[in-house]
């Protein structure tokens, strides 16, 4: 098992290292020039020279390349020119943020979209078929911006149920000493059980929006799983053995039919890690998405390219830990290592 | 018969719903089985015997329901049970076998667990805190070896035979009074076979079982069933004891079925209908299906028709007399052993490979094929018939030895490239499956016209069609089913389009890969005779890759016997299968169940 781990990370490796060069020429070629940016738009070109040489985009590409792998390889993934923040840093802090409330709205999205699935799968035609068709429906075509809107507005403004959406904790509240990241886990472990209250109040709003979104593929594909499953000559050996609808359906079906679901799970994981930017605007949420995408319209290269890397290995880890899920689902995939 | 027996069916009919109405799939079936008695179902395809018995399980899909007339297990009324009532049936009073084994068990539960399942939902809790034991003793029952390691295995790790051994084991684990086989052999190797059918014969003998075996088989059912009962298009049309239902079948229906089924003693064109063996099979087109209504294509003038080609038996010169068409000298094809070629290792391991890293799927075989001759490759899966076929046909490279057609040596042509060379075209093809081999969005005529348009001469669409509706003539098919596509056509048609596409640019040599195998054996008769026909008029030298011997008997003048990549033993069909040499051709011949009287 370990030695197989060991052999995805080291496949791993290539794909790294043209993440790196490619954000790094991305970056270059981008429009726009983070040196009189910088500067700001009273500048003279004096100045802005100044800036370019202080900041190393005078030199060659190549030597702006080494200098930059160099400090990789210490850890230093540059500074933030608008933030004056090194990038590692605010990463570190902005990422547990971002991840915590992507991994809440999954398990939410879990807990309606499995047994939904497996409902309507169960009773094709049925109501909890049209149900299932019309939620996962309705969740893809509202974007999140806008159920985001509507579920601030009912249940902040309107009911008073959820706190004003500001960040992650209640301005009354400090952040609790730093384990995990994850305040919800964090506030556990400080045994501050007001904060995690607080803490997850404030998360709770945009996690069921961005459940909402995420429903539709986990559910569509449940239930097409399902359906492929519950057709296959095994459940029929099962039902033809007597065996009880609780035992064929979660044993014998859905197990099998778990596999094309976790693939979609990961998918669906690190696509909303990334990008779900206007849930983190909305709920004024300070994650990844956000600041790579101002740190982007600011030209600023160093927390791009730190945003990429650190997505891409995020995804070299997340296909790492899906994979071990099969080989723990499915026998047959252990054999090839 | 008993007095009262295990299972009466009376006046059984099923109906599907779908989208174009109603479907009767059974109609008015009446079927009884005794306590201990043996019950054969026979029928082709579509004739409603998997139905009946879904039905008399009650494991009909959602769109299937049992319409009319009633199913009595043991004095309970299937059709009127609850369903909790039929689940403690199932399984424990009346449990299936079914055809694919290693389809019908769970690919991710160990098997072990699987049969643990069964006995703990039928048996007291009791008996089943035995770790397993019950289950290994179940396995045991069916003779596997080494049942406690087997019980930890997946049904990946086992195979065909041995899965279905274990769904064997499944079934009878809480001592059914019922068994119902549906097709439990089929797929399986001729010597797997006899020894699952044996194995269940004598199981069930010893509990004093009931059992129904569904086959398309005739042979299988006269030797191990007391009755037989024979189904068509959902209706049953004859019901007799066994011995006799063979010695003088009553219906239409059951003669032509007998008369299809190849076997000792006969020609090819004796398996056809009594009315059409004395003349050319294409002349009634279609056997098997609904309605061909005179569109049959004509008698033998079409062949004088056909493309000028030299015709070698008698014309051949001492030249071809001397060289056969195709040489294979020494062919060896290897294959790295799973885990071996990783990329990796490759990349940091710098190991040379190992002996035991190398599997040799065709080790070291040499045979020739002449002009005009029809060479059979039989052998059971995994002998190396298949890969043999690939690499002659030129979609394989193979390790070494030497492939020699025509007098080039083509195995020194890369596959890649020998695709757009010329002789290409005269190495072609029939492969297995009928549907999977025609590209379902292609029509029957593009289907065929395809090799012409990537390696013919004809350009233009009308001279295309021309072609394409000379050569639908010559294979019977009716030239107004050209613009069907696959799903439109039945079985028959299907291979004929297959057939009609790999003589389209008349091929000194065709590899055929089972070319009936997935077919009824009415259908398989007409097929067979077609392509003995076609081997004549056009001068064409045949491979035959198959594992069914009789079939191989009735087309093949020479035979070669595979094993485990090497050749046991060649020579003529006669000698060979008349009076077999090696120890594995006659275990090969054994094995095939044969009707206890020959019909004429």
């Amino acid at each position: 098992m370990l030695s197989l781990i060991g052999k995805r990370l080291l496949f791993a490796i290539p794909s790294l290292i043209g993440v790196v060069i490619v954000t790094f020429l991305l970056t270059r070629a981008l429009p726009g020039d983070p040196a009189a940016y910088f500067a700001g738009p009273a500048a003279t070109k004096e100045a802005v020279d100044q800036i370019r040489k202080k900041l190393g985009f005078d030199k060659p590409l190549i030597e702006q390349f080494v200098r930059y792998t160099g400090d990789l390889a210490h850890g230093d993934l540059g500074t933030s020119l608008t933030t004056g923040q090194p990038v590692a840093a605010e990463l570190r802090n902005r990422l547990p943020a971002s991840a915590e409330l992507t991994l809440l709205g999954l398990v939410v999205s879990i807990v309606i979209a499995i047994p939904l699935g497996v409902l309507a799968a169960t009773r094709p035609g049925s109501w909890i078929d049209h149900l299932c068709r019309v939620t996962t429906t309705a969740g893809v075509s509202l974007p999140v911006f806008f159920t985001g809107l509507v579920l601030v507005y009912l249940f902040y403004f309107r009911l008073g149920w959820a706190p004003a959406p500001l960040g992650r904790l209640d301005v009354f509240y400090s952040a609790p000493p730093t384990v995990t990241g994850f305040y919800l886990i964090d506030t556990l472990i400080a045994r501050d059980f007001e904060a995690f209250r607080s803490a997850f109040s404030q998360l709770i709003l945009p996690a069921v929006t961005l459940a909402i979104f995420s429903l539709a593929p986990i559910a569509r594909m449940t239930r097409a799983s399902m359906l492929a499953v519950l057709a296959s000559d095994f459940v029929r050996t099962a039902r033809a053995s007597g065996l009880s609808p609780g035992k064929v359906i979660v044993t014998y079906a859905f197990r099998n039919a778990m596999l094309p679901v976790i693939t979609t799970l990961s998918m669906v994981f690190s696509f909303l890690l990334g990008a779900n930017v206007l849930v983190e605007k909305v709920f004024a949420w300070p994650g990844i998405g956000s600041y790579a995408v101002e740190a982007l319209i600011a030209s600023d290269f160093a927390p791009v390219q730190g945003f990429v890397l650190t997505m891409a290995v995020m995804y070299v880890l997340l296909n790492l830990l899906i994979d071990i899920l099969y080989g723990v689902i499915d026998p047959r995939v252990r054999l090839e290592g | 018969m008993t007095a009262q027996p295990l299972l009466d069916v009376q006046d059984l009919t099923v109906e599907f719903t779908t989208r174009r109405g109603i479907v009767k799939a059974v109609q008015h079936v009446n079927i009884s089985v005794g306590k201990g008695e043996t019950v054969g179902i026979v029928g082709e395809s579509g004739s409603g015997k998997s139905v009946t018995s879904y039905a008399v399980m009650r494991i009909l899909d959602r769109a299937g329901r049992i319409a009319e007339g009633s199913v009595m297990f043991s004095g309970i009324d299937v059709k009127a049970a609850s369903e909790s009532q039929m689940r403690d049936l199932r399984g424990r009073e009346v449990s299936m076998i079914f055809q694919n084994p290693r389809a019908a068990l769970n690919p991710i539960r160990k098997v072990g667990h699987q049969i643990e399942d069964v006995l703990r939902q039928h048996v007291q809790q009791a008996q089943v805190t035995d770790r397993g034991e019950t289950a290994i003793e179940a396995l045991e029952q069916v003779k596997i070896a080494r049942p406690r390691e087997r019980y930890h295995a997946y049904p990946f790790e086992l195979s065909g035979g041995m899965c279905q051994r274990v769904v064997i084991a499944l079934a009878l684990a809480c001592n059914p009074q019922l068994l119902i086989a549906d097709e439990p052999t089929t797929g399986l190797d001729v010597t797997t076979q006899k020894a699952v059918m044996d194995l269940i014969v004598e199981l069930t003998r010893r509990r004093a079982m009931s059992t129904i075996l569904i086959t398309h088989d005739l042979g299988l059912a006269a030797a191990y069933c007391d009755r037989v009962v024979v189904m068509e298009k959902g209706r049953v049309v004859e019901t007799a004891k066994s011995a006799d239902i063979f010695a003088a079948p009553q219906h239409d229906y059951t003669k032509k079925l007998m008369r299809a089924t190849p076997r000792l003693g006969v020609s090819l064109r004796d398996l056809l209908p009594e009315e059409d063996s004395s003349a050319s099979p294409r002349v009634r087109g279609e056997a098997d299906t609904q309605s061909v209504a005179g569109e049959g294509g004509s008698p033998s003038t079409v062949l004088v028709e056909s493309p000028p080609h030299p015709n070698p038996l008698p014309a051949s010169g001492e030249r071809e007399r001397m060289q056969p068409l195709l040489s294979v000298e020494k062919l060896v094809k290897e294959y790295p052993r799973q885990g071996a070629g990783s990329v990796l290792t490759k990349l940091f391991g710098r190991k040379p490979p190992v002996e035991e890293d190398i599997f040799r799927a065709v080790d070291g075989i040499s045979f020739s094929v002449d002009h005009g001759e029809s060479v059979g490759l039989v052998g059971e899966s995994g002998c190396g018939k298949s890969t043999t076929s690939m690499m002659v046909m030129r979609l394989l490279d193979q390790t070494s030895g030497r492939i020699m057609f025509d007098g080039e040596d083509i195995g020194a042509i890369a596959p890649q490239s020998f695709a757009r060379l010329p002789r290409r075209s005269q190495i072609q093809m029939v492969f297995q499956d009928p549907t999977d081999s025609l590209n379902p969005r292609f029509t029957a005529a593009r289907a065929i016209a395809d090799p012409i348009m990537q390696l013919g001469d004809i350009r233009g669409r009308d001279a295309l069609r021309d072609r394409c509706e000379e050569l639908a003539r010559l294979v019977g098919l009716p030239v107004n089913l050209l613009d069907r596509f696959p799903h439109q056509l039945s079985g028959g048609q299907k291979a004929r389009v297959g057939i009609a596409r790999a003589i389209a640019l008349h091929p000194k040599l065709v590899i055929l890969d089972e070319p009936t195998a997935a077919l009824d054996v009415s259908v398989q008769a007409v097929v067979l005779n077609l392509l003995q026909d076609l081997k004549q008029s056009m001068g064409m030298s045949y491979l035959f890759v198959s594992h069914d011997l009789n079939v191989v008997r009735l087309l093949c003048d020479r035979v070669i016997v595979m094993r485990s990549g090497r050749i046991v033993e060649q020579g003529t069909s006669e000698h060979v299968l008349g009076n077999p040499q090696d120890a594995y051709t006659r275990e090969l011949l054994t094995a095939i169940p044969h009707p206890p009287l020959p019909v004429c």
